[in-house]
């Protein structure tokens, strides 16, 4: 448990070392989903358009 | 192109995930603090990452649109353009990091020196050309006026790389500038070349996703499209 | 390669040239002012009056460092293995403020020479080592000096 601790506080730099490792997460998980939220748009897309181009 | 790299995202996931994992683990629990540093230097693990990363995009993007300028080439533009946004994701980390780094160690959150007003620049160069890009009516133009500011901007790499040697600052000299003799303890220095690979490979996947899109998008006139929207992802 | 792609590659590379001098004579003209800080040997030809706020860096003196017993004044000499500053200041020290380490401070010099701080920055360098492996690089007199060094970028006035 004190290893944890230990872990944790980071020799006495916890707020400095946590605050970064959080801020570069959100910044990159926030591309990630970006991006693959897009990639499903076009897809749905692309299907959609390839429907209605079979029903004429 | 579009199939193979609907192929390779898993594999390049897989394995960004892998040493994502592995660099974390050993530079967080396993490498020892620093003598003067204490573990306040941890942060290096994304720090230095992000930076290389913010440069070699900048360097993809700007050679992608001088190859979309001389040749037209349609998936040259489309790279430049789906690198920006990254770029300018692992700019921003970099500055960030930095300076939750330069507070406990240097003293100050920010100072104006050469170093980090460059890669602030950086920072406006990518936020730049995706402004010239939304604000543009006809895609033709948007896409030669950005691709012209990438390519004059790319000037700034240089500056970037080489301020710390130029001028005097208060950021530190590279660590590793060449690979004999690294200023860092090996059990250091694995971790960060891990950090290094997995942001790599972060970025490859993450471009593809986003070409992959704009591919979707743009030749929505294309049957191959509508066929292989249809049969791969219903 | 088509004339017309030929001529492309001459504009982009034309147009990289361009802005690649320019942006040289810029910097160079600008060459003091980006430059974060002057060195001790720039103080002592007379590149700042006093009173006038500029920022020094160099080397903390091995041995120079007094601190008051009363409050957070502190003094010390700074170095650029050529000519040295002493220094004043009062207020909290930067946590890798040591003997032997860089720093830079931002202040002026009182009538006397001495700069009156009123912001210490330290500077770390490029290594990175275990307690154990500095410790017997010590010993071993072998410590790795940094490329940082103080002396090698003076702005003559």
């Amino acid at each position: 448990m004190s290893e944890l601790m230990d872990f944790l506080s980071m020799g006495g730099y916890a707020f400095y070392v946590w605050t970064s490792y959080a801020l570069t997460t959100i910044i990159l998980l926030g591309i990630v989903i970006w991006s693959s939220r897009q990639l499903k748009q076009s897809r749905t897309q692309a299907i959609r358009r390839a429907q209605q181009h079979r029903k004429r | 192109m579009y199939r193979f790299a609907d192929r390779l995202a898993p594999w390049l996931a897989g394995l960004c995930v892998l040493c994502l994992v592995a660099g974390l683990y050993l530079g967080l629990v396993v490498a020892p603090a620093d003598y003067e540093q204490g573990d306040s230097y941890r942060i290096i693990y994304i720090h230095v990452p992000a930076a290389w990363m913010s440069m070699f995009v900048y360097v993809v993007m700007a050679t992608s649109s001088a190859v979309f300028l001389i040749w037209r080439l349609k998936i040259a533009d489309m790279v430049a353009l789906a690198s920006a946004p990254i770029g300018a994701a692992f700019t921003a980390v970099a500055l960030l990091t930095g300076s939750f780094w330069g507070k406990p160690m240097w003293g100050t959150w920010w100072i104006w020196d050469a170093r980090l007003t460059s890669e602030l620049l950086l920072l406006f160069l990518y936020l730049g050309y995706l402004a010239l890009r939304g604000a543009l009516e006809t895609p033709q133009s948007a896409s030669k006026a950005a691709a012209i500011l990438a390519i004059v901007g790319v000037v700034n790499i240089p500056i970037i790389h080489f301020s710390v040697e130029w001028w005097n600052t208060l950021h530190q000299p590279a660590t590793i500038t060449k690979f004999d003799k690294p200023s860092m303890h090996i059990s250091m220095l694995r971790p960060l070349l891990l950090m290094v690979l997995a942001f790599q490979l972060l970025y490859f996947h993450n471009l593809m996703v986003r070409v992959r899109a704009l591919i979707l998008q743009r030749e929505n006139r294309a049957s191959w499209v509508a066929e292989l929207a249809e049969k791969n992802h219903v | 390669m088509t004339p017309k792609r030929k001529q492309r590659l001459m504009m982009v590379c034309l147009m990289l040239c361009g802005v690649g001098v320019a942006v040289a004579f810029g910097v160079n003209a600008f060459k003091q002012n980006i430059m974060l800080f002057h060195s001790p040997s720039d103080v002592a030809a007379g590149a700042v009056k006093p009173g006038q706020p500029f920022r020094v860096g160099g080397m903390v003196i091995d041995g120079s460092v007094k601190r008051s017993s009363e409050d957070l004044a502190v003094t010390f000499e700074l170095t650029d293995h050529a000519k040295n500053i002493p220094v004043s200041f009062t207020g909290i020290l930067p946590d890798l403020f040591r003997e032997g380490q860089g720093i830079v401070a931002m202040g002026a010099i009182d009538e006397e020479g001495t700069f009156i701080a009123s912001e210490v920055l330290a500077k770390h360098d490029e290594n990175y080592m275990p307690p154990e492996v500095a410790e017997a690089l010590e010993k071993a007199g072998k410590m790795p000096g940094t490329r940082a060094n103080f002396d090698s970028k003076t702005v003559q006035p």
